[in-house]
């Protein structure tokens, strides 16, 4: 798997973020979607919507696993990415790239401390992959 | 996002004999049926692929194996099954059922006769053991009959795929590529005995192969060679439901019967003989239906899942016996058992995903037919 660059923050639950200007990206990241297996379905909020750091803000399903995804910041929601929603496959193929799921307003940039630098993310994932993981 | 994380107790679970080949491939290993086996290993959608397109390789060492060795072996086996086997020739094989006293169904495997002597009952890995004491509870003393359970002994794989009969005509020898569907025949490979047959669970054309650990290695490890692609039990299944071919746990089990199944095909009552479960199936035959096993495709983008209720007009009539995305449709597939008038083709009905209607429409069986298509050469 391809190492997590640090241009960009990560939660706990295998989301990152990365901040350009007053928007900030959000997607998955590569070990969350090597775990997942093939996506076949996103669900996504919608542009204008608000969403809560560390709740729910979607949907992701694989072949064989379908799982919520938790927003790694608040804010309101600019763009959900479409070609995502037409081509899941984005997810695995690139997902720190064009898999990006959203594009969100900031509401509060001080909330980025809660969550974990690439080291610290390398770290976490590490713990995690001796639970041997996922099913069914 | 949340992982589905399963601590995978390895220690409790049975392993194929070409186990550490599949870790070594990076497998993703799961526990099915008290067995560690290969779900995926690059990902389900390209394996899926590579078995509608060119060829695949399956492990599924965890069927059951029980050869039964008699003159008169089929006349034992009439009394287990529901299926005619006279009917099965020397160097064929054919779908059967075992059922219960009340006509349901316990295990559905595919018996061959491999020769005069000799059968072979492949069943599913969780019912092994109860296909054994079903068909060895009808032994009779007069029988000389011997049932040999191989499961532990031979390893078995599935060779599926329009150029699976290129690959294996390469690998074990250009006989097996002249084998007619549903055929079967025994050969030497290395110094072992193999047995192939032209069958499977995908759809596609392809061969099952049964064989010491030995001589399975060095075939896994040959076609792997040639290109073929290694392929999980996630594939298996999405391949299977394409196909509409029945898993029992999920759209077959104690509580079904065949004609609901829409197995009619697999039950011979007009040759007279007696089996388990005769009497309720001459019965269940003349009532009048109160489900039928119907397939659905979806209209709506989402995931169908396993035991998602089905609803029509808001109120639910069934749930989902088996669901999943379908990678050769694009689109979510299932079966499910509907009041017989729902069942029609043509018909709208919506599944619930967690609270969210998806629209699906009856469609006629098989999902995705390809097997009859082509067989290509590499």
């Amino acid at each position: 798997m391809a190492a997590n660059p640090d241009d960009r923050k990560y939660s706990k639950e295998h989301e990152w973020i990365k901040v350009e200007g007053d928007v900030a990206v959000i997607g998955i990241t590569d070990f969350a979607q090597d775990q997942l297996g093939d996506v076949v379905y996103v669900d996504l909020p919608e542009a204008g919507a608000t969403i809560t750091q560390f709740e729910k803000m979607g949907e992701i399903e694989s072949v064989k696993a379908v799982s919520d995804l938790y927003t790694p910041a608040s804010g309101e929601v600019r763009e959900a990415n479409k070609l995502v929603v037409e081509k899941p496959e984005l997810v695995n193929s690139d997902p720190l790239g064009d898999g990006w799921l959203l594009k969100l307003h900031l509401s509060d940039p001080a909330e980025l401390e809660k969550l974990l630098s690439a080291a610290d993310y390398d770290a976490f994932i590490a713990t995690a992959q001796n639970d041997e993981a996922i099913g069914p | 996002m949340t992982a589905i994380m399963s601590e995978l107790q390895t220690a409790t679970l049975r392993k194929t004999a070409l186990f550490d080949l599949h870790e070594r491939l990076g497998a993703r290993i799961v526990p099915f049926a008290g067995w560690a086996m290969p779900v995926r290993y690059k990902g389900i959608v390209d394996e899926h692929n590579a078995v509608r397109q060119r060829a695949g390789v399956f492990d599924v060492s965890h069927m059951g194996r029980l050869f039964i060795v008699a003159a008169d072996g089929g006349r034992l086996l009439r009394s287990a099954v529901t299926y005619d086997v006279a009917r099965i020739k020397e160097g064929r094989g054919h779908y059967s059922l075992l059922c219960n006293e009340e006509g349901g169904i316990i295990d559905d495997p595919y018996v061959y006769r491999i020769d005069a002597e000799r059968l072979l009952v492949i069943g599913n890995a969780a019912n092994a053991e109860r296909d054994l004491a079903q068909i060895q509870s009808l032994v009779e003393p007069e029988m000389a009959v011997e049932l040999i359970d191989r499961q532990e002994q031979t390893v078995m794989l599935a060779v599926q795929g329009p150029a699976a009969g290129a690959y294996m005509a390469r690998v074990v020898g250009p006989e097996v590529a002249a084998l007619p569907k549903r055929a079967c025949t025994e050969l030497p490979y290395m110094q072992y005995k193999l047995f192939v047959s032209r069958t499977g669970y995908t759809g596609e054309d392809g061969f099952e192969l049964v064989t010491s650990p030995e001589a399975g290695r060095a075939i896994w490890r040959q076609l792997l060679a040639d290109g073929v692609e290694p392929c999980g039990l996630g594939a298996r299944d999405t391949l299977r439901l394409e196909a509409a071919l029945p898993l029992w746990g999920n759209d077959i089990d104690e509580n079904t019967n065949p004609y609901e199944a829409g197995l009619t095909w697999v039950v011979t009552l007009d040759d007279g003989a007696d089996f388990i479960g005769r009497d309720a199936l001459v019965r269940i035959k003349t009532d009048t239906p109160k489900r039928k096993l119907a397939h659905l495709k979806a209209i709506d983008r989402g995931v169908i899942r396993d035991r998602y209720p089905v609803l029509h007009d808001g109120a639910v009539v069934g749930s989902v016996a088996s669901g999943s995305f379908s990678p050769t449709l694009g689109v979510s597939i299932a079966m499910a058992y509907l009041p017989p008038a729902l069942a029609a083709e043509g018909t709208e009905l919506s599944i619930d995903v967690r609270g969210r209607p998806l629209r699906v429409v009856v469609v006629p069986r098989p999902f995705v037919s390809h097997g009859a298509k082509q067989r290509t050469n590499l």
